[in-house]
């Protein structure tokens, strides 16, 4: 097995100028599909019966929700791979995902307490689901600190790595503690937290929202991941030629 | 001496030692744990009812805030004078080390801040049927803080000013930890059975106890040679 390709990847130069040509298709599709998938979902999908319009929030919440979660692994698995193989790309990948990922939490929680306000009657509850992302913003705001701590750019990536993937470990745990947290302490009142059954209807644009928003994961994961390239890498030739528009021509690095 | 000692117990030996040498260190968690317990009645009243229904929480919350105090020293002075560094290049295992160290650290932190719990528990009126609880799951659940703390104290002891940091990165990992333990206690202190709790407080530091020190191992070679 050629395991030269599997190196290739571990090259910054290499991943950025392959990212070139995707980043217009990647931008293209992200917003073709999150518009669709917003004017689907907010505009023609049948109105809940119980919700009315308030459940319409469902199309950005639960696909951040899926992306804030994802989020972690990505950053995890890069973060394993750099310790590995001793990578570069893996790091800034890393490093990336974190304030990424820490956007999406936010994002879920604040939609989820806009969602709270009309359907319990609240801002915020201390429901099972909230508060395991509530947590989660918290393993992210660790990591970032973490890394933003370090004088070292080396010792500050093997460190959030190594964070990175003790919180890997502990997610399942904290999710899996928080939901029985949860339901020992549940107030009866609270009966929407059961997922209850969707129509197919108000499925199809979820669908394309789940899609669209981890098109548009990959889309700033890759536009960040190139700005830190172009960051570290500044010293190197091709970086320069890059900065001053001359074309490179030379292809090793 | 017949044969010389394992570094296991070399580590631990000395660890004790410097831990009961340093009693002031030792001893500034608990007092911590004693006055801030303190506070709580100050700040909500006396009010016996209010006391014993929050009190399950309130003490775990507070042994909890108490071992993350303690947490910067775990590796800081071992760091600084280079001991850490000949652990680091001696040919026996990091992770039986790292056990060792963790091991003394507990002792001279967690066990004590168990040994003083049932009497804060007597002032925050805690029935006591639930002393039984508050002692075991502390007993556990401040082994497995231990663990997971020098993770944190080992990505950190590079860094000059860690101790704040460390909070920071530690405190969500415990978010098992202290539901659990929680627990257990108000489960006692209505009198039902609280097994299930101890259990899973148990399953959590048999994983810590195996992964934790091959962590924390790995972030100290990352923050010695940094």
């Amino acid at each position: 097995m050629n395991w030269q390709w599997f190196h290739r990847l571990g090259s910054p130069r290499w991943f950025y100028e392959k990212t070139d040509a995707w980043v217009p298709w990647l931008v293209i599709l992200a917003w073709g599909l999150l518009l669709v998938g917003t004017v689907w979902g907010l505009g023609f999908a049948p109105m809940d019966a119980k919700q009315k319009d308030s459940y319409r929030i469902i199309y950005v919440h639960v696909p951040v929700a899926f992306i804030s979660m994802a989020c972690y692994y990505i950053m995890a698995i890069a973060g394993a791979v750099g310790l590995i193989w001793k990578m570069k790309l893996p790091y800034m990948v890393m490093k990336s995902a974190a304030p990424i990922g820490f956007a999406f939490t936010i994002i879920v929680l604040a939609t989820g307490s806009i969602w709270g306000r009309p359907t319990w009657g609240t801002w915020w509850e201390w429901d099972g689901r909230m508060t395991s992302y509530l947590v989660l913003s918290f393993l992210y705001l660790g990591i970032i600190a973490l890394q933003n701590a370090f004088q070292s750019r080396d010792t500050a990536d093997k460190a959030s790595a190594i964070l990175a993937l003790v919180g890997t470990v502990n997610i399942p745990i904290i999710y899996k503690s928080v939901d029985w947290w949860y339901t020992l302490h549940q107030p009866a009142s609270l009966n929407l937290t059961s997922a209850p059954k969707i129509h197919i209807s108000m499925l199809y644009p979820l669908f394309t929202m789940i899609a669209a928003s981890y098109i548009f994961f990959t889309l700033v994961l890759i536009l960040y991941t190139r700005a830190e390239i172009l960051r570290r890498e500044s010293k190197t030739q091709w970086v320069k030629d890059l900065a001053s528009g001359v074309p490179s021509k030379g292809d090793k690095a | 001496m017949a044969k010389s000692p394992s570094l296991f117990g070399a580590t631990f030996r000395r660890d004790l030692l410097l831990a009961f040498r340093h009693k002031g260190e030792m001893i500034n968690p608990l007092v911590f744990f004693l006055i801030a317990i303190s506070l709580i009645p100050l700040g909500i009243g006396p009010e016996k009812a209010l006391l014993m229904r929050i009190a399950p929480g309130i003490l775990w919350v507070m042994a909890l805030l108490a071992t993350l105090l303690s947490l910067d020293n775990l590796f800081r002075s071992d760091f600084d004078d280079g001991t850490l560094e000949q652990l680091l290049i001696s040919p026996h295992p990091l992770y039986l080390s790292v056990l060792a160290k963790v091991l003394a650290y507990w002792l001279a932190t967690g066990l004590p801040l168990t040994l003083l719990s049932p009497l804060l528990g007597g002032m925050l009126s805690l029935p006591s049927g639930a002393f039984i609880a508050l002692c075991s799951s502390l007993l556990i659940g401040s082994a497995a803080m231990s663990l997971i703390g020098a993770v944190g104290a080992a990505l950190t002891v590079g860094l000059r000013k860690g101790g704040l940091l460390i909070s920071l990165i530690v405190m969500p990992l415990y978010v098992p930890i202290l539901i659990f333990g929680a627990s257990a206690v108000t489960e006692a202190a209505r009198g039902n059975p609280f097994d299930v709790q101890l259990a899973v407080l148990g399953a959590i530091l048999a994983i810590a106890l195996l992964l934790a020190p091959l962590a924390t191992a790995g972030a100290l070679r990352v923050s010695v040679n940094g």
